[in-house]
């Protein structure tokens, strides 16, 4: 961690996550460490199976079933959190913390109205009337750019369309002040245009409300588009970090070379792209050493044999290779 | 890609609805899903198809092979209008045109192994493959879709999602088509599979001469991969031309605006300047606007548009457009990034 005057919002340390199979413990999370300040976005991005939601679930407090956190710490405001009763996490999420996910529907009770949902969040946890409660929730729905905002509140969520449930599922996130936003593939059930509408939303609503926002993404443009800084995760770890320039820009591990590469670009005039050859491993048989080397047109001998330390290479900046130096020549290269 | 003049595939004002069933405040009608669309596949060649949820991008899949009926229009392949085809004519056709979808969970057989899989298809396309080379056969399916001999005996189940959308082009193959219907094909693959799934597409055709129809909703995708580019929005075309030409000088607004939507790996360059969002949604197909349909959500609009139907014509625009006022944006030399608003 870096020597700052104001401590980050959020602080994950070396955090690990199991789960319980009848195959063995699955270790889907393993030792990830980051932070996020204050309007900040910090993009997490990896492909299925690379721990990137069970570490966003983990940071809600929401550990899946089956699983458990295997050691270290999640510091919200200088307080570790792992561990807290359901009655803590209550008081938490919503004021200080809170999620959107990648299908509102399921987050929403179908059989309420959308008025009554956000309106229930004033008056469970602000203890407001009714009346004004849902005078707030009007005031939120519009505020998140749903139409006719008054009207739509007696509205059953059914009856909204994707982009308008996932404003609602944000008019509800935001609805406590809370610090900090978990985003978890938030446009993804989108379609591209409406994804453009619900990106710019969220960016407005962090500048004026001044939240620190995890994205979970698969999708390297929405994070080129939508974020500060990103973690890329591989088989349960964070194998590179930096600001979106320095990572986009220079990627310093192979994984995120090959990532970027394997992106059709307006430049590639159709040429056969750089694939990564073969399939993510299995979390309950990884490879030995480094888990991308299977995988790695860099790999030796060592990367079979020691899992590699993230090497720090400037401020908040860090790959987990044995060849990064190797690695940023070769993108340079391009 | 060398691809020659012959049509293989035509759509002619193409019409496909569904029947509505009337209901509590609902009234019974047809739903025109595809409203009247016209498209050229030619042999060998690759045809994108873009839209998004809604735009009838997957009824036309549907329609061409055969899964469902045109209400009006036709669908000729080879030249021939499939409406008028006997049951023996139509197997063979069904022959000739596969569907590869989106989700290879639920179009392969669970129960089946990958050989059984691909043998079945020789099964209901009798005289194509002798039993004796079936196994031969299977083996070398496999192989040409980047697969091992032992994975034939397996089951759908202990595949990646990356590896089962490889069975299911070998399951395509196997029959030996002219023309692949891809419905969001790769959309459900991660970045570094989805990129040896086009790869091998693109090796296809090279090798075999398989024209492809490319329905999807990722521009970038369709660039990499197309020759041709039919833009789609409500069940019409709105703008169609080669992909030089359609990415370098988009015409028609929901074009450009899709464009500018479309996440792209240089967004943190500064993707916000130029970026032109939409508002609204797409309006239901139940109901469509009048005169063009994406007036309602076109900042260009004007009175015309609502009265007048604008027609798919070229408009001094390099290639036909549907719209009343099409205004070339220029895009940053070839890379389909929009420069000004």
């Amino acid at each position: 961690m870096t020597n700052q005057a104001a401590p980050h919002l959020l602080a994950v340390e070396d955090l690990a996550v199991e789960f319980d199979t009848p195959q063995g413990p699955q270790r889907a999370v393993r030792g990830v460490s980051f932070e996020v300040g204050e309007c900040e976005t910090l993009a997490i991005v990896g492909e299925s199976g690379s721990g990137k939601s069970v570490t966003a679930q983990t940071v809600m407090g929401l550990i899946p079933l089956r699983a458990r956190v295997a050691g270290g710490r999640v510091v919200l405001e200088g307080r570790d959190v792992v561990g807290l009763s359901d009655r803590e996490w209550r008081k938490l999420r919503g004021e200080r913390i809170a999620m959107i996910f990648q299908d509102p529907l399921s987050a929403l009770n179908p059989s309420l109205t959308v008025g009554y949902q956000i309106a229930e969040m004033f008056r469970r946890h602000r203890g407001m009337g009714r009346k004004d409660a849902r005078r707030r929730a009007a005031e939120l729905m519009d505020q998140v750019g749903i139409p006719d905002a008054a009207r739509r509140l007696d509205d059953h969520p059914h009856r909204f369309s994707g982009g308008m449930r996932q404003r609602v599922m944000i008019a509800m996130a935001l609805a406590l002040d809370p610090l900090l936003l978990i985003a978890d593939e938030p446009t993804t059930a989108l379609d591209v245009t409406v994804q453009a509408q619900i990106l710019r939303l969220l960016r407005e609503r962090q500048r004026t409300d001044r939240l620190g926002m995890i994205l979970i993404s698969h999708d390297l443009g929405v994070v080129a588009r939508a974020a500060d800084r990103v973690a890329v995760m591989y088989a349960g770890r964070i194998v590179e970090t930096g600001t979106v320039a320095e990572v986009y820009e220079r990627p310093a591990h192979p994984y995120t070379l090959g990532l970027m590469r394997a992106v059709p670009t307006s430049r590639d005039g159709g040429a056969p792209l750089e694939a990564i050859e073969g399939q993510p491993p299995s979390l309950t048989d990884p490879p030995t050493g480094c888990s991308f080397h299977p995988r790695c047109p860099f790999a030796r001998d060592v990367c079979r044999e020691s899992d590699p330390e993230p090497r720090v290479l400037g401020p908040r900046r860090a790959s987990a290779c044995h060849f990064t130096e190797e690695v940023i020549a070769n993108a340079r290269e391009r | 890609m060398p691809a020659s003049a012959e049509p293989l595939l035509e759509l002619t004002d193409l019409v496909t609805g569904y029947r509505l069933r009337s209901g509590i405040g609902r009234r019974g009608g047809e739903v025109r899903a595809v409203a009247g669309v016209s498209l050229t596949v030619r042999a060998g060649e690759t045809v994108g198809l873009v839209g998004e949820s809604g735009c009838g991008k997957s009824t036309i899949a549907r329609t061409i092979v055969g899964l469902v009926r045109p209400s009006s229009g036709t669908v000729r392949f080879e030249g021939r209008d499939l409406a008028a085809l006997s049951g023996k004519e139509m197997r063979r056709l069904r022959q000739e045109i596969q569907l590869v979808f989106q989700d290879p969970y639920a179009s392969l057989n669970p129960r089946m192994t990958v050989a059984a899989l691909i043998k079945e298809a020789w099964r209901i396309h009798p005289g194509l493959v002798p039993r004796e080379r079936w196994d031969d056969e299977v083996r070398a399916l496999l192989d040409r879709v980047g697969l091992r001999p032992e994975h034939a005996g397996r089951y759908p189940h202990q595949f990646s999602g990356g590896q089962r959308q490889r069975i299911s082009i070998a399951r395509a193959l196997a029959v030996r088509p002219r023309l692949i219907v891809c419905d969001e094909a790769v959309s459900a693959l991660d970045v570094s599979v989805r990129a040896q799934i086009l790869n091998l597409l693109q090796d296809l055709q090279r090798d075999l001469g398989v024209a492809y129809l490319f329905i999807s909703h990722d521009l970038g995708v369709v660039r990499h991969l197309c020759d041709q580019v039919a833009v789609m929005y409500l069940g019409k075309i709105v703008e169609i031309g080669s992909k030089e030409s359609v990415y370098r000088d988009p015409s028609h607004p929901y074009t450009q605006a899709l464009l500018s939507a479309a996440p792209s790996l240089d967004d943190w360059r500064g993707g916000e300047r130029g970026e032109i969002v939409l508002t609204g949604d797409v309006p239901s197909p139940l109901d469509p606007p009048s005169g063009c349909r994406f007036r309602t959500r076109c900042w260009r609009a004007q009175e015309r548009c609502r009265d007048e139907e604008p027609a798919l014509v070229d408009r001094d625009t390099g290639h036909p457009v549907a719209c009343h006022f099409p205004e070339p944006i220029p895009t940053a030399a070839g890379t389909g990034r929009l420069v000004k608003e």
